[in-house]
């Protein structure tokens, strides 16, 4: 022990140790701050998680036992049960992903291209149309919503439905409007999508395109097989977007009354009351379990994707430019 | 022949024409869905709308101002709902703002376990639905300990109940002791009150201040440590100026979230869904659009002036 202390000693003396000692008490300091901090905000996030998590396996005594904290007494599955069935899980969760996924993949693919366009190609009106880009993404959707919803509720582009069924046609209830949206470049935050891809490629060395156009390949040739493969950080940072966001999408759901069937957390809004008539479960604490339960299995395949996909989507965040 | 008539193109139109190409069908759409319902928007926000359901199609009567003037005249919650929710944002971008460069900057640093911190970081981009949200909001109360002692806590007031809750009066009291101005209080009880509105609304923010922190070159940094600068001069003079210009991006982003996230598009879905009063509803989508678009000037006019653009 005593020589402990004279090691000390000595360091203290010694003026270049005693600023190592210094600098090692600061470091230390500043580590415990940053973790506390980082545990703290953490805990902020995840706590909703872990109480939506622990209320829906817990049991009808549990709710109403105030000495339950975090881990329920007597644990139940039930819940998941039912709202498996309420809901319809697996055919319902089977169509929302196609839909997702398929509005994903065509978001990549038109955004990028216009991306492309507007970061390789020198035209007119360049610096306008640029313009126009980031004023869709600055304009709030529910400005444009009412026309929106008349055009594709009485849907008769330039009279042609009229000429092939007779009758314009009333696209509310389908997803339809959502991918002819989409497909213009239109769809929920393409705007951002955009600009995303814009930044990136007029990142990348040019000297690609030109070796290719030297060796005879065409425009689209270069673009599909060499710019959209060199893209893949910003391709997985937008799919990863686009994916969570169209999932989450609540607005242009509800816009266009896209069925229930398609729209997995529109069935959520309305699982409670499915709940309490079905079932005849009339304590709304009750209910709340069995929606937090419903809310677990829906966040599920998102958050599998996003753990598959995270540590692609975080680097690929910091090399895709997303800010330029 | 068609390959004659490609021959006549010098290689510079041959570019601009691929590159309409590449931007046609968002160029199509944008016309189609932006400009053209814009156009609309003011048009129905000037007159009555009625739907007719025979026929299909709807029928415009002009009515001049007649819904500016019922909008903020005599409209019974709209100058409420949109006074708080410039007032919600006022106090979030900021707050926003600075809080995801700080973590973003904690989060820059290697330590042991930052991926799956990021991981967690990430979670509330995720979870950014409103179904999941007021649940979450529910789960939240139910945290401290069972659901009675939650509607133990509601009846007893935000704060008081509950012997574990950290009574806030007492500190806020400390604070009015020492001197502290009653406004800037009032802040930072908001501020911390809205602790979970803002980490959850901080998500995207944090990324793109990631990517700006990577995108400062390591060498302005080993300059300022060989000159002998210290940390809290190397915030100011080189990590600060150079993440400026994002700050605008995240600035610009934050206060279009924050208003495509207010009651004042419930309100305006709710006037021409459930009410029926299309022209109503676009004045309220127009008028916000409109102040929306006049802070984004004036923020962006005033942060721009004092950033550095490095290149």
């Amino acid at each position: 022990m005593n020589q402990y202390i004279e090691s000390f000693k000595a360091t203290l003396r010694d003026s270049d140790q005693r600023k190592g000692l210094f600098n090692d008490v600061k470091n230390l300091a500043v580590n415990i701050v940053r973790f506390a901090i980082i545990v703290g905000v953490c805990y902020v996030i995840l706590s909703p998680i872990i109480g939506i998590f622990v209320n829906s396996i817990s049991s009808d005594r549990d709710a109403y036992n105030p000495m339950v904290y975090i881990l329920p007494h007597n644990p139940t599955l039930e819940r998941y049960q039912l709202v498996w069935e309420r809901i319809e899980y697996l055919p319902t969760m089977a169509k929302d992903l196609l839909y997702t996924v398929s509005l994903m993949a065509i978001q990549i693919l038109v955004c990028s291209m216009v991306g492309y366009g507007f970061a390789r190609f020198e035209f007119p009106f360049k610096k306008l149309l640029f313009g126009c880009v980031v004023v869709m993404i600055v304009i709030p959707s529910h400005t444009i919503m009412l026309p929106i919803y008349m055009t594709f509720k009485d849907f008769d582009p330039l009279g042609l439905c009229t000429l092939i069924f007779g009758d314009s046609l009333n696209l509310m209830g389908s997803p339809i409007p959502m991918y002819i949206m989409t497909v213009f470049g239109c769809g929920l935050r393409s705007g951002l999508y955009i600009y995303i891809f814009n930044q990136f490629f007029r990142g990348l060395p040019k000297e690609i395109e030109e070796a290719a156009l030297v060796d005879g390949c065409g425009t689209w040739y270069t673009y599909f097989r060499i710019m959209l493969v060199n893209a893949m950080p910003s391709v997985i940072t937008v799919a990863v977007f686009s994916l969570v966001w169209q999932f989450n999408d609540t607005f242009y759901a509800k816009l266009f009354l896209i069925s229930e069937d398609i729209v997995i957390s529109n069935k959520i809004s309305s699982l409670q009351a499915t709940i309490a008539n079905t079932d005849q479960i009339l304590d709304t604490t009750i209910q709340e379990l069995y929606l937090d339960a419903g809310i677990m299995l829906v966040v599920l395949p998102i958050v599998l994707i996003y753990i598959l996909l995270q540590r692609h989507f975080i680097e690929g965040v910091e090399r895709s430019g997303i800010v330029g | 022949m068609s390959k004659v008539k490609t021959k006549k193109m010098t290689l510079v139109q041959k570019r601009m024409r691929s590159g309409y190409m590449f931007i046609l069908p968002w160029l199509f759409g944008f016309l189609v869905f932006y400009v053209r319902s814009l156009i609309m928007t003011v048009q129905f926000s000037f007159s009555e709308l009625t739907m007719d359901p025979n026929v299909g199609g709807y029928a415009l009567e002009s009515v001049g101002f007649d819904n500016f003037i019922y909008a903020f005249r005599a409209h019974a919650t709209f100058k409420q709902v949109l006074t708080t929710s410039i007032g919600n944002m006022l106090v979030d971008v900021p707050l926003i703002t600075f809080f995801s460069l700080f973590m973003a900057m904690l989060l820059n640093k290697k330590f042991p376990g930052r991926f799956l911190v990021r991981a967690i970081f990430f979670l509330p981009i995720i979870f950014n639905s409103s179904a999941i949200q007021s649940a979450m909001e529910l789960s939240e109360a139910m945290m401290s300990g069972g659901i009675s002692t939650m509607s133990s806590e509601l009846s007893s007031g935000a704060g008081t109940g509950a012997g574990a809750v950290v009574s806030i009066d007492y500190f806020v009291d400390l604070f009015m002791d020492l001197g502290l101005p009653m406004a800037l209080l009032d802040y930072v009880m908001a501020a911390v009150q809205r602790i979970n509105d803002i980490i959850s609304a901080s998500g995207v923010q944090i990324i793109i201040f990631i990517a700006a922190l990577q995108s400062i070159p390591g060498s302005l940094y080993e300059v300022a440590k060989i000159e002998g600068a210290t940390g809290y001069e190397t915030f100011w003079k080189i990590t600060f100026p150079m993440v400026m210009p994002h700050i605008i991006t995240n600035v610009v982003y934050t206060i279009v979230d924050s208003f495509t996230e207010s009651e004042v598009v419930t309100l305006a879905y709710n006037t021409a869904f459930k009410q029926f009063n299309y022209g109503l509803s676009s004045v309220f989508s127009l008028v916000s659009t409109i102040i929306t678009c006049v802070i984004l000037v004036v923020v962006v006019g005033f942060i721009q002036k004092r950033t550095f653009y490095y290149n």
